[in-house]
């Protein structure tokens, strides 16, 4: 896979909304067969590279190419090999879930026999075919989020863009979707993704680049990311102001990094039990002591300096 | 830059999206439009009538029906180019599901004029099944009105667009309606013949959409075939063309951003 070329490639890509710079010079590649996520809070730049990437915004400067072909030139042939979820909701609600995916085929032209196969096979794998005939109104949020991937599918695109796939449903349909996911990379569909989930890009991710006010500001597999910019084990303390500054004094030399938050101290470390001992030692009045493994969120944390901002 | 060109075949994609759509309601949403045309003839036409025996030496019913057709065409077209667009494009989102496929903004203007065309010919016909149901335009020359509905209804649907692709607020309809269409409505030569008024309303009327077509349409029906229909055949030709082209564009820049 690393000997193909890559299926998307941006370079110097700018987006200028009037003074806002939404997406300031970035360069990144797509391989093929692979999961490639967009991290970042909100308005970090997320979807407006997904949106220049399914040819609905243009760029003001640098290049972009999808499959092959040049984004601003090529439109029509772009969109045609790139399936979408939208962030919000763009199922059509005056239609039935099935009408939904066969009036959908017809704007990539499919042929109707084609298009009312592929519809069934896609309404059986993603489990709709109790609502088959319903109108999309009916559906719970998972359901409508899995019909919009099935829609996003019907031309059997080689690349499925996601933004924020998981957003807003519960725990069961998320891990529905995310399953749903694996499968499709399993099949060689190259899925790109945006999230502030930390927990989703590192489930699904191959890839990762961290976006943060119009900038990639790191760009790894989770694992690498976790590895590079944080140690692999926090220790997590919640305690006053006194008491964490006197366990920073005392345990500095044991520490690789930390972190400050407005209720917590977080402590990154090779050896977190050693370091957990070592504060237990200190007999101090804290309300939480724990370790864990270093997530994506101390990734981001540790590269911005600051907290996700909803 | 560059944009690319419009594809009818896209564009007829999102004309069947309305078409599906509209098959599931068609007998609710068709019934009134036969009404209207009943009502409006009921009491402009005989109550109105019943005090204005003649207006240009025909029976009023007979000089009301021609415009009062033309009207309906108006109110069906924009309403779909105005409100159904406006609420599919910021509401429901629609717009956004169909624009990540391979059809474009054009694409999707042009197949919502084409659907806004479909709509004004549906009031329109209508209407005219209505007339021909009261003795009116029974002659061969009446079948010239056929095409012109879904060229009237083209020309309304632009300008209903073009009005939408500037607005950010569903409320500044209202000023279209009511200061631009009910003032065509009234002033368009539909109830009373322009000639009595004074010059000045006269020009203005020159340069207003339904006036154009009121005339095509009492021309056809009463058989009054002289080259002034042609002009106002023109005049609806050139608008619609221009207006087509520049709305292509204001649709295009408000969807590509």
């Amino acid at each position: 896979m690393s000997t193909s070329k890559p299926i998307v490639i941006a370079h110097d890509l700018i987006k200028r909304y009037g003074s806002l710079t939404a997406v300031n010079k970035i360069n990144f590649q797509i391989e093929p067969g692979t999961c490639y996520g967009f991290l970042g809070p909100n308005g970090a730049g997320k979807t407006t590279v997904m949106r220049m990437i399914y040819c609905v915004t243009p760029l003001n400067s640098g290049s972009l190419t999808v499959n092959g072909l040049d984004v601003m030139s090529n439109m029509s042939e772009v969109k045609r090999g790139i399936g979408v979820v939208t962030q919000d909701d763009s199922l059509d609600y005056d239609l039935n879930v099935l009408n939904n995916l066969l009036v959908y085929a017809r704007y990539y032209d499919l042929p109707k026999t084609q298009a009312l196969h592929r519809a069934n096979e896609l309404i059986e794998f993603f489990q709709l075919e109790e609502k088959r005939l319903e109108n999309v109104r009916a559906l719970s949020g998972g359901m409508k989020r899995r019909l919009q991937i099935a829609r996003a599918l019907i031309n059997k695109p080689n690349i499925l863009i996601l933004d924020e796939p998981s957003t807003g449903l519960d725990p069961q349909a998320r891990h529905h979707v995310w399953a749903k996911c694996h499968e499709l990379i399993e099949q060689g569909v190259t899925l790109l993704l945006t999230t502030h989930y930390m927990d989703e890009a590192e489930q699904l991710c191959d890839r990762l680049a961290v976006m943060d006010r119009g900038n990639i500001i790191a760009e790894n597999s989770p694992w690498e990311l976790i590895k590079k910019e944080v140690s692999p084990q926090v220790v997590e303390v919640r305690a006053d102001g006194k008491q964490r500054t006197r366990i920073l004094e005392r345990l500095k030399a044991n520490i690789s990094d930390h972190e400050e938050l407005s209720d917590r101290l977080l402590l990154y470390t090779e050896d977190a039990t050693a370091l957990y001992t070592d504060i237990q030692a200190m007999a101090l009045p804290l309300k939480t002591l724990l370790t864990r493994r270093s997530s994506m969120e101390d990734v981001f944390l540790k590269l911005t300096g600051r907290g996700l901002i909803d | 830059m560059q944009t690319p060109k419009v594809s009818f075949r896209a564009a007829r994609r999102v004309w069947q999206r309305n078409a599906t759509v509209y098959k599931r309601t068609w007998k609710l949403n068709i019934l009134p439009n036969f009404f209207e045309p009943f009502l409006y003839l009921l009491g402009m036409g005989i109550g109105l009538g019943a005090y204005i025996n003649e207006m240009q030496g025909i029976r009023y019913i007979e000089f009301i029906a021609p415009g009062l057709l033309i009207s309906s065409i108006m109110w069906g077209a924009t309403l779909e180019t105005t409100y159904n667009v406006f609420v599919k494009m910021n509401f429901d989102r629609i717009y956004d599901g169909i624009l990540s496929t391979p059809v474009n903004p054009k694409d999707l203007a042009l197949g919502e004029l084409l659907w806004g065309a479909t709509r004004g010919s549906l009031y329109g016909g209508a209407f005219f099944s209505i007339l021909f149901l009261f003795g009116m335009g029974l002659h061969w020359g009446i079948l010239l009105i056929l095409p012109l509905l879904f060229i009237i209804g083209f020309m309304f649907a632009t300008i209903g667009l073009l009005f939408t692709s500037f607005i950010k607020e569903i409320e500044l309809f209202n000023y279209f309606f009511t200061l631009f269409l009910t003032p065509l409505f009234l002033f368009s030569g539909i109830f009373f013949p322009l000639t009595e008024l004074p010059a000045l309303v006269q020009t203005i009327a020159w340069f207003t959409p339904l006036y154009h077509g009121v005339e095509l349409s009492r021309g056809i029906f009463l058989q009054k075939w002289s080259l002034d229909l042609l002009w106002h055949f023109c005049w609806i030709l050139v608008v619609t063309g221009l207006n087509t082209a520049l709305v292509l564009r204001t649709i295009h820049g408000r969807l590509y951003r």
